[in-house]
């Protein structure tokens, strides 16, 4: 193929465009359609016959019919090598401050940028040498990027065994210089550089397999770690109305997961959301590393009034950088918000291709790219044994906030944990919002099982009999029954709830969590003796002022210490009321 | 200079169908028909057929009638000459003034880099404690204020523009009814707000196409001013009804319809208009304040659903109050700790309280025994809802801030608040009334 196959524009219907062509097209190819003197990036999405239709990646105000299409036979790909980390990329992998560099305050269609520098020098170390057998995926040497050994693999691409014909010694090579080369069977040669592409829509699997996952990822948040626990290499999406928290609450956990990697996602959301964490990362130091929080974070950035197409691609991009990454032994997280504003983009294209449309119009394909999105995930063994993985947490915007939606349908078939936010709890300012007698969790938690039972169950208990008192009244119910409610109540306000501008309470580690815990459950295990309902919530309240106290105090700080003292006082007096009653 | 077309094969609805070559995708044309002068706006391309919709309409428009394509896309004139004047959707002059043609610009341009925006730290003070302590407005901010027909939104954002400290204030109207055009321009000018106001006004008997193009001729010009560090306020009334257009023309266009027959692009559409809120580094900023009525005041009605997912919180009006349940600013955590250190613990043990308020209201509905504890709730409440709640309550955040402190302390004692200690022995009035 040495000229280049071109077509012309017949039909244009927003950001769909019909190509007519004359020799062939590849499905899901990258195409330019040239109007004037720009270049807009499309993908064909169907064929039919001698014509094609494509999604355009920008904006299509201007396009003419008869305007010169040129095919490029490449999948959409994306560019995978060191400088990823600390990167803002929009979903097609451009560095959105470079862009903002070239054309200042607004983007420009047309103008695509490398992702990763060309003239970027690394100091390579190699691993492999001469003769050597490799397979895809195998690491053939490494450079150090930010805190992270980052490996350069044989690439992804290749088939069988392949020999190692020479490799470059340790020193400095920039991307576009070959640091190995290598030969097959057939005695093919390739030259391997320390970056290379890959169609963002195929999954990249150069391991020797896929395994359970088993380890708890610690998020730092109490209501998630303690009862619907997420796991390294798992799956979970976060599905709630507009205002009950989905980004704050994937903020946090970008911020305070223990994990290698964060790879933000922001996928049809608002721009000013991103920005905070754009603006704020690179301040922020992460305290395992004592580096800057974006020294461990991309940023895959295209919001809602970026165009459509893009939108859907995001999300594909975002998690073949999660793969790269995990190919590293790293743990990674991705954090896509929100997924149901891809699924939009995909109703969006299904309608203007004029498919037949599924439920609320959406295409009838919806929950198999969702659930091959989430498969994507998981906890790997390398061919080295090293593990890696790759945990996905989604938010969801269900229309109207209703979970029986297709896209909340189409995701919780496919996750392992189910973190449902609801309205009621966020109009009461309970933060985080996620309602425990909806969500669910399929994964293990460092709590003690008798423990998490044990919270779940007087969660639901105290629920039951809030709900009787609503319609018997609160003089309908005993005191012992009033005292379960408030109990779980206390529960949920000093632990479940988190203050997530205390910069203390924000996030707590898994060994205070295991204490507090511990302290909550002698509470909740305790029988006490009121005279009234009145003075059972009198005690209550002022347990929980205290206890309010007690988490926005520095763990094992005098301040702490003195705090408990103060309950285990209160608590004592209760309890010798009730021996001496006894 | 241009070619006149009179090759008009298909009329449906306000989208007119002409056959014809070389015609860029939104391109804008004019029609000339016995009712007039039209501008249209090139939709779809289907090889030599292009549809227009025809922003006054397709009514008396005949199959001979001329179509000339001006060569670009929807422009309006801009700058300092455009303040004090009122226009219609497609920026005509409505104020017997003269037709301006200085600074066209291009509407509906490219979006901001998300890597040249700033966290917003400005709070908009308002006067209205249900904003200012509650849900602060924050400069640069989107937000519409959800309601139902009848309650007084128009009011509100009139009252929030003109207390607000900004440098100039666009009016886009949507299907607006003639008295509200007229309430809007006359409070402007008695508030001797209207020489820094533009208006551009599509009313409820103006053509429906026309309707679409008002927030993007209205934050267009507003983009462009604040590029030249002007502080704009837009204000959007009512965005149910440019839903409404979209939907018209997209059922017209047969489209699948998504959601009770709202196109699937009304999200893209909507979150295109609200992104253009931006406080650009080192020059102006454009905040957004809209109206969306909900129908049958349901809130999970794909336009306010919608909405919701792309401004920055919502206003939630209601039998003529913000309620606090409902309502929300995104933004006020950016700016609600730099006012005072009381102002969240405030924020938070007031909505809180008054959350049990609402359930203690609820019991003593259903005709169950008050307890000490729903008595003193109840008393809350009402001190709350009068001298809080209010509209009609106009002081500064500072003493709305201590009014909080005293309907607390009048109501309730320290530990029954749950606020930390630290802050009691620092607010706590010594001796309440």
């Amino acid at each position: 193929m040495s000229e280049k196959r071109a077509g012309f524009v017949t039909r244009i219907n927003s950001n769909i465009v019909t190509v007519s062509f004359d020799s062939f097209v590849v499905q899901n190819e990258v195409a330019y359609i040239i109007t004037g003197s720009q270049r807009l990036k499309s993908e064909v999405i169907r064929v039919r016959g001698k014509s094609a239709e494509m999604q355009v990646y920008e904006n299509t105000t201007g396009l003419k019919v008869g305007d010169r299409v040129e095919f490029t036979e490449e999948l959409l790909s994306v560019e995978l090598g060191p400088g990823l980390l600390g990167q803002i990329f929009d979903g097609l992998q451009n560095p959105l401050p470079q862009l903002a560099k070239e054309c200042g305050f607004f983007l420009k269609r047309g103008v695509y940028i490398k992702a990763l520098a060309e003239e970027s020098v690394w100091e390579f170390f190699p691993i492999l040498k001469p003769g050597d057998k490799v397979r895809a995926g195998e690491r053939l040497g490494f450079v150090h990027e930010k805190i992270f050994k980052h490996y350069i693999f044989a690439p992804f691409n290749l088939n069988a065994s392949w020999e190692v014909v020479s490799i470059v010694p340790k020193g400095n090579y920039n991307l576009k210089q070959p640091v190995a080369r290598l030969k097959n069977a057939d005695a093919e040669e390739i030259d391997v550089f320390l970056c290379q592409n890959w169609p963002v829509k195929i999954p990249i699997q150069a391991y020797s397999e896929k395994i359970k996952p088993n380890e708890a990822l610690v998020t730092k948040m109490r209501l998630i770690d303690s009862l619907f626990p997420v796991a390294r290499g798992g799956t979970y999406c976060i599905p709630g109305p507009f205002g009950a928290g989905k980004t704050v609450l994937q903020q946090l956990t970008s911020r305070h997961a223990e994990v290698d990697v964060v790879i933000i996602a922001a996928c049809g959301e608002r721009a000013g959301e991103v920005v905070e964490t754009l603006r704020t990362f690179p301040e922020l130091i992460d305290p395992r590393t004592n580096k800057p929080l974006m020294d461990r974070t991309i940023i895959i950035c295209n919001t809602s009034s970026m165009p459509v197409a893009a939108r859907e691609s995001s999300v594909y991009t975002a998690v073949t950088l999660a793969e790269y990454y995990r190919q590293m032994g790293l743990h990674v997280l991705l954090l896509a918000d929100s997924t149901s504003r891809w699924a939009q983009a995909m109703r969006e294209m299904s309608g203007r291709l004029e498919e037949i449309p599924g439920e609320e119009a959406f295409p009838a394909y919806l929950e198999s790219r969702i659930a091959a999105f989430y498969e994507r995930a998981g906890l790997v063994r390398l061919y080295d044994n090293s593990i890696g993985s790759v945990t996905i947490g989604g938010a969801v915007s269900p229309a109207g906030g209703n979970f029986e939606e297709p896209v909340t349908q189409a995701t919780l078939k496919v996750v392992g944990a189910f973190h449902g936010l609801s309205r009621e709890r966020s109009d009461a300012r309970r933060y985080p919002a996620i309602d425990p007698l909806i969500s669910w969790s399929k994964y293990k938690s460092f709590i003690e099982e008798g423990i998490m039972r044990k919270g779940h169950e007087i969660l639901h208990k105290s629920n039951a009999i809030l709900q009787m008192m609503k319609v018997i009244g609160e003089e309908g119910v005993s005191l012992p029954d009033y005292v379960e409610y408030l109990k779980g109540d206390f529960l949920d306000s000093v632990y479940l709830q988190q203050n997530a501008f205390d910069l203390v309470d924000e996030c707590t580690p898994e060994e205070r969590q295991k204490y507090v815990l511990n302290f909550i459950y002698e509470i909740l295990n305790s029988e006490f003796i009121f005279q009234d309902k009145s003075g059972a919530l009198h005690f209550f309240q002022q347990l929980r002022q205290l206890f309010r106290g007690w988490n926005s105090s520095v763990w094992q700080s005098e301040e702490f210490k003195s705090i408990e003292k103060e309950m285990q006082v209160i608590l004592k007096e209760k309890q010798t009321k009730e021996e001496m009653h006894a | 200079m241009h070619k006149s077309y009179t090759s008009i094969v298909q009329i449906a609805g306000d989208v007119i169908t002409v056959e014809v070559d070389g015609i860029g995708y939104l391109e804008i044309a004019e029609i000339s028909s016995r009712r007039g002068k039209s501008l249209a706006q090139v939709i779809r391309i289907d090889d030599k057929k292009v549809s227009l919709q025809v922003f006054a309409g397709s009514k008396g428009v005949s199959t001979g009638d001329k179509v000339r394509f001006l060569g670009h896309a929807m422009r309006v004139a801009s700058g300092e000459n455009l303040l004090g004047r009122i226009f219609n959707g497609s920026g005509i002059a409505l104020d017997r003034g003269p037709e301006l043609s200085q600074q066209m610009i291009e509407i509906a341009g490219p979006p901001v880099n998300p890597a040249k925006r700033i966290i917003p730290t400005k709070m908009i003070r308002t006067g209205i404690p249900m904003i200012d302590v509650f849900n602060s407005l924050v400069e640069s901010q989107k937000l519409p204020i959800f309601s139902i027909a009848g309650e007084p939104y128009n009011e509100l954002m009139a009252r929030i523009a003109i207390q607000a400290e900004v440098d100039i204030i666009i009016l886009g109207g949507m299907g607006l009814k003639y008295d509200d055009y007229l309430f809007f321009r006359d409070t402007l000018e008695e508030q001797g707000a209207l020489s820094r106001s533009i208006l551009f006004i599509h009313t409820a008997s103006d053509p429906v196409v026309e309707c679409l193009l008002v927030p993007d001729i209205s934050l267009a010009v507003a983009e462009k001013f604040a590029l030249e560090g002007k502080k704009v306020l837009v204000l959007l009334t009512d965005m149910t009804n440019f839903c409404d257009a979209l939907k018209e023309v997209s059922i017209t266009m047969e489209q699948v319809p998504s959601n009770r027959g709202y196109p699937g692009d009304l999200y893209s559409q909507l979150a295109a208009r609200y992104e253009k809120a931006v406080d650009f580094e080192g020059a102006g900023s454009i905040t957004i304040l809209a109206a969306t009525t909900m129908p049958g005041d349901d809130v999970t009605h794909p336009v306010p659903d919608n909405t919701g997912y792309i401004t920055e919180g919502q206003f939630y009006l209601k039998n003529g109050v913000i309620e606090p349940f409902g309502s929300l600013s995104r933004l006020k955590q950016q700016v609600n700790g730099k006012t005072r250190d009381d102002h969240r613990t405030i924020m938070d043990t007031m909505i809180q309280l008054f959350a049990s308020y609402r359930q203690s209201v609820e019991k003593q509905a259903m005709g169950f025994q008050m307890s000490e504890w729903d008595k003193k709730l109840l008393r809350y409440g009402s001190l709350f809802e009068t001298k809080i709640m209010s509209l009609k309550v106009n002081i500064p955040l500072e003493k709305a801030l201590d009014l909080g402190w005293q309907i607390l302390a009048e109501c309730f004692s320290p530990e029954e608040t749950g606020i930390k200690k630290s802050m009691i022995a620092k607010y706590w009035p010594k001796n309440p009334q």
